[in-house]
């Protein structure tokens, strides 16, 4: 393991101090609302790596469902409080998930793939939305986390589970940029561009996909806890297709440019959608399907490309940093 | 000599059409083979069933005394049989240097590993010292959808030895280039290629390239081989004459003429 | 003796709503490749037109009987006005682009249309169930069925006839088997791929309406019909091979049957006896029972 960080990841380990102390400036709905995407933005993040090998996932839902409702199950059925305890549970759930799933859904690619992801995510709608001792359609609440033993309460407890949150989060997304720029990552994008060449070239492709398919869920299944714990109520709209599309959106919107990049654009979907919702309720789905047209159409590779098209040309810090595309 | 490829009646059947009946070909270590053929003939269904891309309807490869027959693609490679392809396939939107980059990335890289960084200056050198034994050193940056064919066809040659192997086989390395550049481009392939003692079987349709370059010729026609011998041998054959060269013969005129025409 | 004849009749009712409620999805990927993801919103502009259109009109106290007009009226007008601004509004600048990019570009229409359909109707739910019981029912061995659910049955019919005749027998159709099986050589046969595309998509758009139109009068019309049907009617179309017209009706029927036989023998599968089937058909089939061919790249 080389112990030389990337631009992105010192700018990630930076933004972790950054993070927190926002939590003492800022006014509590906005630190809210930087807590929430911390959640869905691990999920966006899902989206976009596999979007790399050109699979885009309309059902990562799924797991950011899976993550949740495994957590819940364990607080409700178990009495389980422990943070970590419950994180865990939701990373087992997924892996077991994903890596059964896996073996199914790496076949496939381009339509089929998105679509098949959708049936699965709605499969799991259909059943939390049938099953009774879950709540149904309502689905059930979550306790406040304990830590290890201690049981803050009030401010603290939110403090603690900010931090936990922006701390895993980051460390999720160092995680992923590694990956992104590992063997695998690059296999991914060889495989977007031309499958076929990969296998010649003497790897499986169906083997990349199904790893870099659990990788997501796993990193899908941690962003469903962090978000479940804080709002403290889990119900299957989590997986619903509806929602897996705007994961879509956001990674659509961001680009698979840079890891941070979905992050940040989870987080302006939320205040903006605030806002939206608030000013005009029947119209935040039009404004959404517009801005993605628009983005694809004129700007394919998401705002983050608006960034790096100057650094792209100059090749300034060699073929490593473009491939990554930094 | 070491035999190190062996099909014995190779047979490959799509419905009721044969499109490869009767391969029997063995290849030496460090030939050089020249493939001849019209369109159709079944030289490239040949190598699409020793590469393992189409499972053979019947017969059987052996590489190395070992059957590798219905192995996968990516099983063989790593053996040491390789390809390069009538259309390049490349990673269309990455540079040239980055295709390359990939290549030597995967084939260094035998179990999946997750979090160590794949590319470093050593790797990146290595890249563009393969390039350079190809002569497109100066193309390394520049994206491969924007290069003319006959960059794209060294650059998918070039992949194809990323993997060091024993075998490469050439699908039409020239088509696709000006008639004056053939000979150089072959020159250059052959050339990068002899330092590392690798087999080559290309498939060509011109006769000259074939008769510069490549000692033994097999002539392909209708799935079946028409003759497989010392080159000079091949080309004289009646039956290669009439099925093979003839119709390349008209093809070259048919091009003559509509260059005539054109200017 | 009951149980076989309910399977049969609720079999038979939900595979006509099936196939009525995908065949658009299915034309249109056939012809033109592209998944429309907005199918979902056709759907909800024609059941919402249809119930609305239903609704005003037996307000005015007229005969029950001439509202079923409406229905085919209705899908027709939501079809050809959204099918045309989608079409020539935003696809035709995107043909030949990636499939999964068109999947995005017909998934943000959808989003669209979904919330046109909001500030058009608004929010709350429209019921027209007159034309739903209006000829009454009908016993079968018993069972009460409305003479509607027939009707719909005679729809599907009606339309999947309707599309074999026209693929078939017609020039034209004929003709859109040609661009099916390959658009670029099409092109260079002279047939003018654009128009049939257009064509095409509106086609689809109106079907797609359609199947919203004639399910109206049986539901409660709310927002999110649309994104509910999406999944179904992906599920059928890849059940029957995508782009197959004949493997939708096939593919229909089988869920039909298959969901009618969860009801009455084990009621817990109901709602997964699709999935069911789909995993069935994909482990033997992996791209669908009646898939188009692929030619070969190398």
């Amino acid at each position: 393991m080389t112990k030389t960080l990337d631009r992105t990841e010192i700018g990630l380990l930076i933004a972790l101090p950054l993070l927190i102390l926002v939590a003492f400036i800022l006014p509590k709905w906005i630190v809210n609302y930087v807590h929430v995407s911390m959640g869905t933005g691990l999920v966006a993040l899902g989206v976009m790596i596999q979007m790399r090998a050109g699979l885009v996932s309309f059902g990562q839902g799924l797991y950011f469902c899976v993550g949740g409702y495994a957590a819940g199950m364990m607080a409700k059925f178990l009495g389980v409080t422990d943070f970590f305890v419950l994180l865990a549970s939701g990373i087992v759930a997924a892996l077991i998930l994903s890596a059964l799933l896996g073996f199914l859904l790496r076949r496939y690619r381009e339509i089929f793939f998105a679509m098949l992801t959708l049936a699965v995510s709605m499969i799991l709608f259909g059943l939390l939305s049938s099953t009774e001792e879950l709540g149904s359609t309502d689905g059930f609440n979550l306790p406040t986390p304990s830590y290890l033993g201690w049981t803050p309460e009030g401010d603290t407890a939110q403090f603690m589970l900010y931090t936990l949150t922006c701390a895993i989060a980051i460390g999720c997304a160092i995680a992923l940029n590694r990956f992104l720029k590992s063997p695998i990552g690059y296999v991914n994008e060889a495989i977007r561009e031309n499958e076929l060449r990969v296998e010649y070239l003497g790897t499986s492709a169906h083997q990349a996909v199904h790893i870099t398919y659990v990788l997501a869920a796993i990193v899908s299944a941690v962003g469903g806890v962090l978000w479940a714990l804080p709002l403290g109520h889990v119900d299957p709209e989590m997986t619903n297709w509806t929602t897996s599309g705007q994961f879509v959106f956001v990674s659509i919107l961001s680009g698979t440019g840079n890891i941070a990049a979905p992050m940040i654009g989870t987080f302006i979907l939320e205040i903006v959608r605030v806002y939206a919702v608030e000013i005009s309720p029947n119209t935040w789905q039009m404004i959404l399907g517009s801005v993605m047209l628009l983005t694809i159409i004129f700007l394919p590779k998401g705002l983050w490309s608006l960034l790096t098209r100057k650094t792209r040309t100059k090749k300034s810090a060699g073929a490593n940093a473009s491939v990554a595309g930094e | 000599m070491t035999t190190i490829l062996e099909t014995k009646n190779l047979e490959m059947k799509f419905g009721a059409v044969y499109a490869a009946k009767d391969i029997n070909i063995s290849i030496a270590a460090g030939e050089v083979v020249g493939v001849i053929g019209s369109n159709g003939a079944g030289k490239t269904t040949f190598v699409n069933m020793v590469t393992g891309y189409l499972t053979p309807t019947s017969g059987q490869i052996s590489y190395r005394g070992k059957s590798i027959t219905g192995k996968a693609t990516r099983d063989i490679t790593r053996l040491g049989i390789c390809r390069s392809f009538q259309i390049p396939q490349l990673f269309p939107e990455l540079t040239v240097i980055e295709n390359v980059l990939i290549a030597l990335t995967i084939s260094k890289q035998h179990k999946p590993v997750l979090f160590k960084p794949a590319i470093d200056r050593a790797l990146e050198g290595e890249a563009h010292d393969l390039l350079a034994r190809f002569d497109i050193d100066r193309y390394a940056d520049q994206e491969i959808q924007t290069l003319p064919q006959g960059v794209r066809k060294l650059v998918d040659i070039a992949m194809a030895t990323v993997a060091e192997p024993e075998l490469l086989f050439l699908d039409e390395p020239t088509s696709g280039v000006s008639a004056d550049e053939k000979m150089d481009l072959m020159r250059i392939l052959i050339d990068a290629l002899k330092t590392t003692d690798t087999a080559v079987l290309f498939i060509e349709h011109d006769m000259e390239i074939v008769e510069a370059f490549s000692p033994r010729c097999v002539a392909f026609y209708e799935g079946t081989i028409l003759a497989d011998g010392p080159t000079a041998d091949v080309l004289e054959n009646d039956k290669v004459r009439e099925f093979v060269i003839g119709s390349e013969f008209h093809r070259e005129a048919a091009q003559e003429t509509a260059k005539e025409g054109a200017s | 003796m009951l149980t076989a004849t309910a399977i049969a009749v609720d079999g038979l009712g939900f595979a006509a709503w099936l196939f009525l409620s995908s065949v658009g999805l299915t034309l249109i990927y056939g012809v033109m490749r592209i998944l429309n993801i907005a199918h979902g919103g056709f759907y909800a502009l024609g059941a919402y037109s249809s119930a609305w259109a239903i609704g005003i009109y037996t307000a005015t106290g007229s005969t029950v009987a001439l509202s079923f007009l409406l229905i085919p009226l209705a899908a027709l007008i939501a079809g050809v006005i959204a099918g045309l601004v989608v079409e020539r509004g935003v696809l035709r600048f995107m043909y030949g682009r990636d499939e999964v990019l068109m999947v995005l570009v017909t998934y943000a229409i959808f989003l669209i249309l979904e919330d046109v359909t909001k500030l058009i109707w608004g929010t709350e739910s429209y019921v027209a169930w007159q034309p739903a019981f209006y000829f009454g029912t009908v016993e079968i061995f018993d069972i009460p069925y409305t003479v509607y659910k027939f009707i719909i049955i005679g729809t599907a019919i009606a339309v999947g006839l309707a599309l074999y005749l026209v693929l078939n027998k017609t020039r034209v159709g004929k003709l859109l088997l040609v661009v099916i099986e390959d658009r670029e050589i099409s092109g260079a046969l002279g047939i003018n791929v654009t128009r049939f595309f257009t064509v095409t998509f509106v086609v689809g758009a109106i079907l797609g309406a359609l199947g919203g139109a004639i399910t109206a009068p049986e539901i409660s019309v709310s927002p999110g019909i649309g994104a509910e049907i999406i999944v179904l009617s992906f599920a059928v179309i890849v059940i029957g091979g995508m782009g197959s017209i004949g493997g939708a009706m096939i593919g229909a029927l089988i869920v039909g049957f298959a969901r009618a036989a969860s009801v009455h023998l084990y009621p817990p599968a109901e709602l997964f006896s699709i999935y069911l089937v789909m995993a069935a058909v994909l482990a033997v089939k992996p791209y669908g029972l009646f898939a188009l061919a692929e030619s070969r790249k190398i």
